[in-house]
């Protein structure tokens, strides 16, 4: 479904990623996982045209992504759920929602049942429906960012660190969401620090070490994996 | 009494100019943290296309404000082209100060275009409305007057609409508030700048039309003042804010009136009303002191 090919990203000077190449094919949860700074972001943001790569390959769904303008992306059913949330602060709840689903030409009704679905998986956003943004906390504001790529009907999802500053309760509450999610028919390709959490959820696994692919294979072998536990589990 | 009523008018008037032109620059700045230097100069090429165009109609047997239409053309013509030429090149490779000092000159380039087609000498527009004056609470008000107001109304009654309950504006506010997730969530984002800039020009054309239906001349310069103050009056009521730009606008018109009705009286010819406008530039320092993000702004802090 999605597959990239010798990605290489440059920002000035500095080589940020190099030769990566992988894949996620449809209906997998994939997860991209590594230290700080790897460049998992980079690889996300080359995806979705955020920025231009230096050389390589992606390619989705038949597209080559490269060649299409960064806002079309989300027509052909990719959502990028940005690190950081990217929530519009001063909008309301509901037109954050609304902007997650401004690609689509849809009757009002279908739009009103599609974010009724998304308060129903994210309670807490209903009760905040006309509050802004801006003044939710940071982990109404990750179920937003969330819910606004939901309504765009996204064939495969991109999350960018979605537990990212979360207590351990709520990291619980969205992990639940992203198997619900995935259980639905959505591909996921998740980008996290947390590799015990994602390791946990995903069936494959790339681990991405200062711009290089280190070592992929199923979540499973990972997890089993000295290298991996000794540098990312802990353990 | 009768004195104070007809400032008020006066500066509801007045007010209502700078506050179409402050649109223009609040939405420009709102969306790509630009101040459009060049847009003063919007209302100087709307008031030259109606120095011409006015006739044109009124030979057709057309009332004579139905060239602001061709005004509005004009404006949104030059103001795309202004952004498509010289802003959007330079947004891609430069800094904001580039960008800044391109508007500047992009500015001087109007005025002197205009001056070397136009002459610098001002040239009359003949009469845009034609209407008797009307009589409110004893006072009589000029129609031109009254006529500004209302269309000054009606413009940021729609506008507000157009930037609050449509998909177009939706698309503005998303550019403006997060450009990134604007493309994540499919806002073209060229085309909303470049669709910003021709909707700031048409206002401008607009504010053309009001300001020569009470001071009938086009000159090559005309911008410069209207533009700093309309500038100010965005400042004031803080910029970026669509609603901070109508109330500076107003609030400017109305200190300026009043100062100049009331300045020498009360300072005892101190201050007369030559000063009007080092008052409006006095008020935005002291209003600055307090409120930095202006009246309507809300002090952001720098996220590192």
């Amino acid at each position: 479904m999605l597959k990239i090919t010798d990605l290489n990203v440059s920002y000035g000077a500095i080589h940020a990623i190099k030769d990566v190449s992988l894949e996620v094919n449809d209906g997998e949860l994939v997860t991209l996982i590594g230290a700080n700074g790897a460049g998992k972001t980079t690889i996300l943001h080359a995806i979705t045209g955020l920025l231009a790569p230096k050389s390589g390959k992606i390619e989705y769904d038949g597209h080559d992504l490269i060649k299409t303008p960064n806002h079309k992306i989300v027509s052909l059913g990719m959502a990028h759920v940005p690190e950081g949330r990217h929530i519009f602060p001063n909008m309301t709840v509901a037109e954050n929602l609304v902007m997650g689903a401004h690609m689509r030409k849809i009757d009002k009704q279908t739009l009103k049942d599609e974010m009724e679905e998304v308060y129903e998986h994210f309670p807490r956003l209903r009760e905040r429906t006309k509050q802004l943004a801006g003044t939710l906390s940071g982990g109404e504001q990750q179920m937003l960012a969330m819910g606004r790529a939901i309504m765009s009907d996204p064939k495969i999802l991109l999350l960018d660190e979605p537990s990212m500053g979360l207590s351990p309760l709520l990291v619980k509450e969205i992990l639940s969401i992203i198997k619900i999610f995935h259980e639905k028919g959505i591909t996921i390709l998740l980008v996290e620090q947390n590799a015990k959490m994602a390791l946990s959820i995903a069936d494959r696994a790339y681990v991405l070490e200062v711009g290089r692919i280190s070592m992929s294979g199923t979540a499973k072998e990972l997890m089993d994996d000295d290298r991996v536990k000794k540098a990312y589990l802990g353990l | 009494m009768s004195l104070f009523v007809q400032q008020i008018f006066n500066g509801l008037k007045v007010g209502s100019v700078y506050a179409l032109v402050a649109l223009g620059y609040t939405m420009v700045y709102g969306i790509i943290r630009l101040i459009n230097f060049a847009h003063g100069d919007f209302i100087m090429v709307g008031a030259y296309t109606l120095c011409y165009t006015i006739p044109l109609m009124v030979n057709a047997g057309m009332p004579a404000w139905m060239a602001v239409v061709l005004g509005i053309v004009v404006c949104v013509i030059v103001g795309v082209v202004v952004e498509l030429l010289a802003y959007r090149p330079v947004r891609k490779k430069g800094t904001n100060m580039t960008a800044l000092i391109t508007a500047i000159s992009m500015s001087l380039f109007l005025q002197n275009t205009a001056q070397s087609l136009f002459g610098s000498a001002p040239k009359p527009i003949t009469t845009i409305f034609d209407l008797e004056p009307i009589n409110i609470a004893g006072v009589s008000i000029a129609g031109e007057t009254l006529v500004t107001i209302l269309i000054g109304f009606a413009v940021m009654i729609t506008l507000t609409v157009v930037v609050n309950k449509t998909k177009i504006g939706r698309s503005m506010r998303a550019v403006s508030q997060d450009r990134q997730a604007a493309i994540l969530t499919g806002v073209n984002v060229n085309r909303t700048i470049t669709l910003t800039f021709a909707i700031g020009a048409a206002l401008a054309a607009l504010a053309a039309l009001m300001y020569c239906a009470n001071y009938p001349a086009a000159s090559p310069t005309m911008g410069g003042m209207l533009g700093l103050k309309a500038f100010v009056a965005a400042v004031l009521g803080g910029i970026g804010i669509i609603p901070g730009a109508m109330l500076g606008g107003i609030l400017v018109g109305l200190v300026e009136s009043l100062s100049k009705a009331y300045s020498a009286v009360l300072t005892g010819g101190i201050i007369t009303s030559a000063f009007s406008d080092a008052v409006v530039f006095m008020i935005l320092i002291f209003v600055l002191l307090i409120r930095p993000a202006g009246i309507l702004g809300k002090n952001e802090r720098e996220k590192v």
